[in-house]
């Protein structure tokens, strides 16, 4: 059975001035596979990122993401897609409630969908008590969840997490990415870029960018075998070692 | 449309939860109304004056009566003779002197006019010319009163004179008043940023675990800012005199020492700020706002002190700029000496030790 | 005793940071704080370099009092405070030499110490520190806290968001400055650099959990851990969780660890249950416990 590919990437590359930010990268990603797209900071991730989620035009080569070019049709990849950052998420000076409300209206869906949907989401999270207590106030973990959730309420093909998972507990990060792997069953994409290498693991398959290039592309298995290294850690050490 | 209206209802919520918008909506305008509203007047009341009676007649009598009575003036001294109008000028004391020549009933009657003399302190050219027209309405009712049943009309000549700034250029107002805006904004924010700056970067932690005494830390923070703020007061001083002619009658000397103590009790004020503050911009909010505004307003060199409500009269004084305005003025204009304005010093002096006392007792030599 | 930590505790408003925590260090230790933001690492640092004073308890360091010798452990400690607090507008070299003087020393007096971690950065001395890579900011950071030779040295987070290779030598240039006789206390959420330290301290939500040598740690998890696979992770997942006998069910890369609350069992009885699940490509294999296991477990 093919897979159908939601994002498809050739020669991508983008140069500011005389630096080349990203350069010449090729990749695809298929529906409902968990892709992490690692490197070091200032390797290029999160430039190219934003190019594949349709805020920064490349400067040359070609990209396709949920089926829509991303130099004419920028705007339609933003309605299907969903993006989470640790960075920012949600309104710490609103509430629950008023979150989910506001994003859901923000991504067209209608009153009686966000309603529905609210509760369940807060129901599945189990956030009942907190559901009118600002989200300021909730411990980074539920934070966490609740943003991943909330970027999915429109239902988009696929969702776009960038550092997502920052200092948390072991428990919570792995309940974290318990929650990814169920989204992923059900056939929505997930893209991951991470510096966490132990992220890594957890991906179907991995990309590693090195000064705008993608040096290694393949399952973490296979990568590991590759170097013959036992830990994702190990092969991005010998990567960026040489 | 929906989704914009989605947008607008969660701005309302951010304006709302945050109390420092909130302030500025509603608490900074209404406070900066009352404010304005109070402070701001062209009228004069309870203006200090002195009075020459060389003639002590009875028309002078009724005229000083009509005088006393009126709300905009305030008689503070009867004179003696005409050595003591400088002194009382340079004194401050007063902000005009009436004389009333010799025989001013004999030569109303006789010669059908006698002067009165309105020697006003023109280092405020504006109230000067407010005092002018006061005096000169007064002196035209009762003009006015005596003709009523004289056959030949009396005339009851006002001579105005002003002093310390003839030309009544406003620059001579504002000059000494910006300076001290500047010197003490440029100070306080400045020192008040720079300590706020390393709380934030995280660096004040470092120093703090280090052999660097706190007390040298303040210090080490104030002393490239003392030597900055007197150039640029050397500056500002040179270019009023080069450029807007304005006079140093006085020593220029005491003027920089007086300079140098207003900018301490400013860099102080900046310590004290800093001490309260977390972030440089609750620093730069509290410098502005707290310093600034009520600074210019309350002052005096743009609006009288004295035609303020009283409660902002004793605001006003525990403001330093106004008491280095006094200090400048009457260096710059009036040519006193020390012994004039030592006063004024003295509660500089004890300000500035205040404020350096509660800022070493507030500072943390811990980080809560 | 390098560092004493006695009952101490300390609240924030109605959060309570640290709770009864106690543990020593000793002279020339590299010691480990581990565990999540939150769990009061920062907290316990600041109480230890005496820029908090605790709610209750005691505490010294080099032999000083946290609260009353203050100065003395001022004069005694390096102290590294998470995001490489430096002079972002002044150069590495400026920077050094700050650092060097209100310590009442010289660049040139205690050379050798911080020699091996500066010549990586020299080549770059005349660059502004806020201008450098997170990594050389680290070194940066790491040189200015060593310059006054101090007695111990607080590490307050050193690698985090540093790249993997800055981050392995960053830990190679501790060993070897513990070897020059300096007591080193470090924090780090990263359980891998865990396993580099002589003892470690696990904490979370201001209590530890346990203190001892990395390997006594993961001694004491009480129960045998499985390496499992399969070719849908989150269905293993799901059906494990949904196992009758599981004790610990957790995602580990492209394993799930899974511990069973029976003393022993079957592995072909598991494997049997997974198929019926509908689950092919099974493995299951004896792991390797982590301090991350022990850590989970003892936090749960």
């Amino acid at each position: 059975m093919k897979k159908e590919n939601v994002i498809e990437v050739k020669n991508l590359s983008k140069v500011f001035g005389d630096f080349t930010a990203v350069n010449q990268i090729s990749f695809e990603v298929g529906k409902g596979e968990i892709f992490g797209f690692l490197g070091a900071n200032g390797a290029g991730k999160t430039t190219a990122m934003k190019m594949l989620i349709g805020i920064s035009n490349p400067s040359s080569g070609q990209a396709k993401v949920a089926g829509f070019d991303v130099y004419k049709n920028a705007e339609d990849i933003k309605k299907n897609i969903g993006y989470m950052s640790q960075k920012f998420a949600l309104y710490d000076d609103l509430t629950v409630k008023e979150n989910i409300t506001f994003f859901g209206g923000i991504y067209g869906l209608s009153r009686t969908e966000i309603k529905e949907k609210a509760e369940v989401l807060i129901h599945e999270l189990g956030l009942q008590e907190v559901a009118k207590e600002l989200v300021g106030s909730l411990p980074l973990g539920w934070k966490q969840k609740l943003s991943f959730s909330v970027a999915l309420l429109h239902a988009p093909k696929i969702i776009f997490l960038d550092e997502p998972t920052g200092g948390v507990d072991p428990i919570t990060r792995r309940q974290f990415w318990e929650m990814i792997y169920k989204t992923a069953n059900t056939g929505t994409t997930v893209f991951v870029t991470t510096h966490y290498m132990d992220e890594a693991e957890y991906c179907d398959r991995v990309s590693i960018m090195v000064d705008g290039r993608i040096e290694a592309l393949d399952t973490p298995k296979k990568l590991k075998d590759q170097f013959n290294v036992k830990s994702m850690n190990d092969v991005f050490l010998k990567l960026a070692r040489g | 449309m929906k989704k914009f209206i989605g947008f607008v209802k969660k701005e309302f919520y951010h304006i709302f939860r945050d109390k420092r918008s909130l302030f500025i909506l509603f608490g900074m305008p209404i406070a900066q109304i009352m404010l304005f509203g109070f402070a701001i007047t062209n009228e004069i009341n309870n203006v200090d004056i002195a009075i020459l009676d060389q003639s002590k007649d009875a028309t002078t009598q009724e005229l000083i009566n009509k005088i006393s009575v009126s709300k905009h003036f305030s008689i503070q001294q009867f004179l003696a003779n005409e050595k003591e109008i400088e002194n009382v000028f340079q004194k401050g004391k007063v902000k005009a002197v009436l004389v009333f020549e010799k025989d001013f009933s004999k030569k109303l009657t006789t010669a059908s006019n006698a002067t009165v003399q309105i020697i006003a302190d023109a280092t405020d050219p504006n109230t000067a010319n407010t005092i002018n027209n006061f005096v000169g309405s007064i002196l035209q009712k009762y003009q006015q009163e005596l003709n009523t049943t004289a056959k030949i009309p009396y005339q009851i000549i006002p001579e105005t004179r002003m002093v310390y700034n003839q030309e009544l250029k406003s620059v001579f107002m504002f000059v000494p008043g910006v300076m001290t805006i500047i010197l003490m904004l440029v100070s306080a924010m400045m020192t008040s940023i720079s300590i706020t700056k390393e709380k934030e970067l995280g660096t004040m932690e470092i120093l703090l675990v280090s052999p660097l005494k706190p007390a040298l830390v303040i210090v080490g923070k104030v002393v490239p800012y003392i030597l900055l703020s007197v150039i640029n007061a050397f500056v500002i001083i040179l270019l009023s005199i080069f450029i807007f002619k304005m006079p140093v009658q006085g020593s220029f000397f005491l003027l920089g020492l007086e300079s140098v103590l207003f900018i301490v009790s400013s860099l102080a004020l900046g310590i004290l700020i800093s001490t309260v503050s977390n972030t440089q911009q609750t620093a730069m909010m509290i410098s502005l706002m707290g310093l600034m505004l009520p600074v210019i307003l309350l002052s005096g060199f743009i609006f009288p002190i004295t035609s303020m409500p009283l409660p902002l009269q004793v605001i006003s004084n525990i403001i330093p700029a106004k008491w280095f305005i006094i200090i400048v003025k009457g260096i710059m204009l009036k040519g006193v000496g020390i012994a004039y304005v030592w006063k004024e010093t003295l509660i500089l002096l004890g300000m500035t030790l205040f404020f350096m006392g509660l800022s070493i007792k507030k500072y943390k030599i811990r980080l809560e | 005793m390098s560092i004493t930590v006695q009952h101490i505790s300390k609240s924030f408003g109605t959060v309570k940071a640290l709770k009864d925590v106690s543990f020593e260090v000793k002279e020339g230790e590299l010691f480990g704080l581990i565990g999540p933001d939150g769990a009061g690492k920062t907290t316990l640092f600041r109480v230890l370099t005496t820029l908090y004073l605790a709610d209750e308890g005691a505490a010294s360091v080099a032999g000083f009092d946290v609260v009353k010798d203050y100065k003395d452990i001022r004069q005694n400690v390096g102290y590294m405070p998470g995001k490489f607090s430096l002079y972002q507008d002044l150069t590495v070299a400026e920077n050094l030499e700050f650092f060097a003087t209100i310590f009442g020393t010289t660049i040139a007096e205690n050379y050798d110490l911080i020699k091996e971690v500066y010549v990586q950065i020299e080549p770059f001395k005349n660059r502004k520190a806020g201008d450098l890579s997170g990594g050389m900011k680290q070194k940066l950071a790491l040189s200015c806290a060593l310059i006054h030779k101090p007695k111990v040295l607080f590490l307050d987070e050193p690698t985090t968001g540093v790249d993997p290779v800055s981050r392995k030598e960053f830990w190679e240039m501790l060993k070897r400055l513990q070897q020059k006789g300096i007591t080193i206390l470090v924090s780090t959420p990263y359980m891998d650099e865990a396993a580099l330290c002589d003892r470690i301290a696990l904490i979370q939500d201001g209590k530890i959990l346990e203190i001892d040598t990395p390997e006594a740690i993961v001694k004491h998890y009480p129960k045998t851990i499985y390496d499992v696979s399969a070719d849908n992770m989150y269905l293993l997942i799901e059906s494990l969780k949904a196992y009758a006998y599981n004790y610990s069910v957790f995602p580990f890369g492209e394993f799930v660890h899974y511990s069973d609350s029976r003393d022993s069992f079957r592995l072909e009885e598991l494997k049997g249950y997974l198929e019926t699940k509908g689950l092919q490509e099974i493995t299951i294999d004896i792991a390797e416990t982590t301090i991350e296991d022990t850590f989970m477990e003892l936090a749960r």
